[in-house]
């Protein structure tokens, strides 16, 4: 192998481990502001919303050497694949990042007031969304197109569970008209986290295609079958 | 949509390996599946007296498209190209098995005559080759060898060739002027329009931007995209974003076998066969 082609696969390991170490970061987001939820805990809910800057940078680290491999390599095949795949799903997983803030500013508004008891399936649904990420980074690496597609299938859960919380939170603002503020708000966190799992569906799509070539997205249940590979 | 009809032909038709494309990719393959083959290559293996430098070759060459035949050097990728107008025969020692079809015609029929099938299938070399004659004659010769005599018709050849290959504007004031006082690039494109001039069916390129800066690069492969559907092009290239860039169909050889061929695009982004991706993505050998 020559320098030059050395130097490019270097690149390419370092593309891999910066969106790695994003997906870390977004994973890691989805379990603090769970517990900054459950436990009350401003100081840390806090603490997520500033660290969201992390995956801002590494976000914009990673377009920029996207854009200096295409620009300086021209990678083709399994290679333009990749550089493509995760100049998709880098804003994706930036984006969880910023759900994960999100569900935290909720969690500051509601450690302000006091706490609506309710069984709900929010710490559920948050474990659901990080297994789910934390599988799709697996399968990315190991470009695992079968993984991809059962973790595709693990978000209608997600959304069962969403719907199931938002009917027990409407329910209880009929039933009474001072915890409508709280119950919205939590509304709010359930949709977050449902929009967590759409995310990580879009990441699974993109690994089918780095995989396989093939873009299953907009596809619905057809794009579930796999192809036999020749 | 792909019709039935494609579908059938598609299925039908032995075009690239072995593979079926996928959904997406078929639909832009079926354009190409349902073009008839200007020029069908069917189990074609050559043998420089001992050495064999193809190994059953099967491929189509679909009409008025441009085809990029690719590969490590000494994968007999020229010898292929050569094939098309037999100038493998001017090669002592050389023998052939299998067939090449010609509009459905065999190319190495004894009854067909090399010199027509040469004025029919052109050829563009990787060092530009203009005779040490003026502009004007380099494009008349060809004409003029087939019977063109009548000076009002060769002036018009010349000026529709030199048209076709984007140089009037460069050289209509200077047409008497020597061919070896333009620039390479500008030489390489009077050797397109010399292979124009006598209206052939298919132009072959071996390497034809090898010795060009990549403004005259750029000229050559608009060129080529501009002489789509007028002739069918088959261009032997080392530059892999040169073939990525002009041609519609791709094959790519190695140590004289047809390891892969498709759709250009499907061919670089999702190549089927190991081998392929290893070679355009650098990583071969």
């Amino acid at each position: 192998m020559n320098k030059i082609h050395r130097h490019f696969e270097d690149e390419l390991s370092q593309l891999s481990e910066l969106t790695l170490r994003l997906g870390g970061v977004a994973e890691e987001a989805i379990g603090r502001c769970l517990r900054a939820l459950m436990e009350r805990d401003s100081e840390l809910a806090q603490r997520v919303i500033a660290e969201d800057e992390i995956s801002d940078r590494l976000e914009l680290e990673i377009d920029h050497l996207c854009m200096e491999i295409l620009a300086r390599h021209q990678p083709m095949a399994g290679d333009l694949r990749f550089v493509v795949t995760v100049m998709r799903i880098t804003p994706e997983l930036e984006r969880i990042s910023d759900l994960a803030s999100q569900v935290c500013e909720r969690s500051l508004e509601l450690n302000g007031e006091p706490r609506l008891a309710a069984v709900i399936d929010i710490p559920a649904m948050a474990e659901r969304a990080r297994t789910m990420l934390r599988r799709v980074l697996d399968a990315l690496v190991q470009r695992d197109s079968r993984a991809a597609r059962e973790i595709i299938q693990m978000d209608d859960e997600l959304d069962r569970r969403m719907d199931q919380t938002f009917r027990i939170l409407l329910t209880l603002m009929l039933e009474d008209n001072k915890v409508i503020t709280r119950a919205l708000r939590l509304m709010m966190v359930a949709k977050y986290l449902e929009r967590i799992g759409d995310q990580v569906t879009n990441i699974a799509e993109q690994i089918v295609y780095l995989a396989e070539g093939r873009m299953i997205k907009h596809m619905g249940d057809a794009g579930l079958t796999p192809k036999p590979h020749p | 949509m792909i019709t039935q009809e494609q579908q059938k032909v598609m299925t039908k038709l032995p075009f690239g390996t072995e593979s079926a494309p996928s959904e997406r990719e078929s639909a832009t393959a079926a354009d190409f599946l349902v073009a008839d083959a200007h020029m069908e290559v069917r189990g074609l293996s050559l043998y420089y007296s001992e050495s064999q430098a193809l190994q059953g070759i099967d491929l189509r060459v679909p009409r008025g498209k441009i085809t990029a035949l690719i590969g490590p050097s000494g994968c007999g990728k020229s010898t292929l190209l050569r094939c098309f107008n037999r100038l493998n025969d001017l090669v002592d020692g050389v023998h052939i098995d299998g067939e090449i079809l010609f509009d459905g015609q065999s190319l190495y029929g004894s009854e067909v005559d090399v010199n027509l099938l040469r004025k029919r299938v052109g050829m563009v070399f990787q060092k530009s080759n203009p005779f040490p004659k003026s502009i004007y004659e380099n494009v008349a010769y060809g004409p003029r060898i087939h019977g063109t005599r009548s000076k009002a018709s060769l002036d018009e050849m010349v000026e529709k060739s030199l048209r076709g290959a984007a140089l009037w504007e460069e050289v209509k004031d200077r047409l008497d002027k020597s061919a070896l006082g333009l620039s390479g690039g500008q030489q390489q494109r009077l050797c397109i329009a010399r292979a124009i001039a006598v209206e052939p069916d298919v132009i072959l390129f071996d390497e034809p931007c090898s010795a060009l800066d990549p403004i005259s690069t750029a000229r050559i492969e608009e060129l080529m995209t501009e002489l789509k559907g007028r002739f069918t092009q088959i261009i032997v290239t080392h530059n892999m974003q040169q073939a990525s860039r002009v041609s519609d169909t791709t094959a790519f050889l190695y140590l004289g076998r047809l390891i892969e061929y498709g759709v250009t695009e499907t061919l670089f982004i999702n190549p089927r066969k190991k081998q392929t991706e290893d070679y355009i993505t650098g990583r071969f050998g």
